[in-house]
């Protein structure tokens, strides 16, 4: 049991009553839709279809998640800072990321960014006569890289505000007997602090995992073929919505719950021992 | 060989002052910190003890004033200082033991990190200097299973892995009740006795007596005496430090 009041519950506390039933209610579904993808044709059609697209849903979300915390890094260490420089550039970008919709980021890197980028690269290419970097097209960037992009810029922003909690909320006297130790504010950051700070941040990391993966939906809108887009373009040629969606429903929620049950593994083994 | 009195001092503070805000923690003060030896520093709460003591690593950097290390000035800059505190070893007195590794991991990470020690030889002195202090069976302990005593011994492990040209206590009692300071106080007796230069700010005053070659009287963010504890702690000619040692 845990909670702050938890001792003071009264209610049953027994064996049974300690059980995960929840797990038992999803297993039972799981078998249900397992025994219908075998038996039903039309399901087995759809499962593996939507299988087909999540190859790009664990990619994109794979490729997208630790560029978001590198980049939440980056800027929580400028958040930080004394540097006010560095200070305002970080609350800056997180102001402006946390501020937009994910969608609208996803459009605006897509459509506007990359173009922009791609005719800043063009440009720079025939100034230094490369012909390769010159005649570089916007249609040369993939839309999933643009998506990963997009989400990395919109969840970066998140990270740092969680690093950022994380680091400030360790007891001063680490840093200090770091730096008395000689150790640099680097060598501090990266052999003391930062290993306490991700052990302290783990459950909302894995809550912004789970979050960006569930986003990853998102790369439908530019067609990228992940999970979502096979069940819709599935739903929209046979009108099977109801088993489609409920399938691809449900694709998510074994991933999101097998990311969970992951982070939680993760958890029990620093909890012991945490500061 | 040099007499005494014309070496350097270990550590000089020379004319520091350290204000927090409108209070001036530390008002001028000058201090040696003679090799082999042991100052204490006493006074009552808020006289700015460990405040000077922590402008002699620059754990607080002083507004004016200099810090001597080895006769010479220690310039204010990341590098300089980073090679100062290598140099000076520093017990909490929250002891402030690295919660996510080992206890021989705590004691072993400045040695490969900064002096660049392998592992296989940094994890032999961690264990050779957890011995030193009466914890060679909790070298894989995790520092939360210690009590504070242990903790605090394994931090002095820590401070002396960087074999420092001198260590500073500050407070390095005063978290532990009074069965758990014995065991720390008997370490840094041993200290002591080996001839380890040290300089602790500390409310024992049974041990500065013991302990000490000199004892530098503090309040109100100045030195009111110093001297041998025989004088300052017995034989006090300020009314204040009669006072304060008289209880």
């Amino acid at each position: 049991m845990i909670g702050p009041d938890a001792h003071l519950y009264s209610g049953p506390s027994g064996r049974l009553a300690r059980a995960p039933w929840w797990v038992l209610a999803l297993a039972l579904g799981a078998t249900l839709v397992a025994w219908r993808t075998a038996t039903s044709e039309v399901y087995s059609d759809i499962f593996f279809r939507i299988l087909s697209g999540l190859g790009v849903t664990l990619a994109v979300t794979a490729a997208a998640f630790p560029l978001a915390v590198a980049l939440g890094l980056a800027t929580a260490l400028g958040l930080v800072s004394p540097h006010p420089v560095r200070r305002n550039l970080a609350a800056l970008y997180v102001q402006t990321a946390r501020g937009v919709p994910v969608l609208v980021q996803i459009f605006i890197v897509a459509f506007v960014v990359v173009p922009l980028g791609v005719e800043g690269v063009r440009w720079a290419g025939a100034a230094v006569g490369s012909a390769s970097l010159a005649g570089l097209r916007a249609s040369d960037v993939s839309m999933t890289a643009r998506v990963v992009a997009a989400l990395v810029c919109a969840y970066g922003a998140f990270e740092a505000e969680t690093l950022r909690g994380g680091l400030t909320s360790l007891p001063r006297g680490q840093a200090e007997a770091a730096r008395a130790l000689g150790l640099s504010q680097r060598q501090a950051l990266f052999h003391v602090l930062l290993p306490q700070t991700f052990r302290r941040i783990l459950p909302t990391l894995g809550n912004d995992l789970i979050s960006l993966l569930k986003d990853s939906s998102l790369v439908s809108v530019l067609g990228v073929r992940d999970i979502t887009q096979e069940a819709r373009l599935y739903a929209n040629t046979t009108f099977r919505y109801t088993e489609s969606l409920t399938l691809l429903a449900l694709f998510y929620l074994a991933l999101t719950l097998l990311l969970a049950l992951g982070v939680k593994g993760l958890e029990h083994r620093y909890r012991r021992h945490a500061a | 060989m040099q007499p005494e009195a014309e070496k350097p001092p270990i550590l000089e503070a020379r004319g520091l002052v350290k204000r927090f805000g409108a209070v001036t923690a530390v008002d001028g003060i000058s201090i040696e910190i003679r090799a082999s030896r042991v100052t204490a520093i006493l006074g009552p709460s808020g006289s700015g003890k460990s405040t000077l003591l922590r402008c002699l690593n620059f754990m607080e950097v002083p507004d004016s004033g200099e810090v001597l290390f080895g006769g010479k000035p220690v310039r204010a800059r990341d590098r300089e200082l980073d090679a100062l505190r290598a140099r000076v070893g520093m017990v909490f007195q929250q002891f402030n033991l690295f919660p996510h590794l080992l206890v021989w991991e705590n004691v072993a990470l400045a040695p490969r990190v900064v002096r660049g020690l392998t592992g296989a030889s940094a994890r032999s002195l961690a264990q050779n200097l957890l011995c030193r202090v009466g914890l060679a069976d909790k070298a894989d302990a995790h520092p939360t299973q210690l009590s504070g005593g242990q903790q605090q011994r394994a931090a002095i492990a820590r401070a002396l892995a960087m074999e420092p040209a001198a260590l500073l206590f500050d407070e390095p009692t005063s978290a532990l009740d009074p069965e758990l300071k014995d065991e720390v106080l008997e370490v840094m007796r041993t200290l002591a006795r080996e001839g380890t230069t040290m300089a602790v700010v500390t409310h024992e005053v049974a041990f500065a007596r013991a302990v000490a070659h000199e004892v530098v009287f503090m309040d109100a963010g100045r030195v009111v005496e110093k001297g041998p504890p025989s004088q300052v702690i017995d034989a006090p000619c300020n009314e204040r430090t009669r006072r304060f040692f008289v209880r």
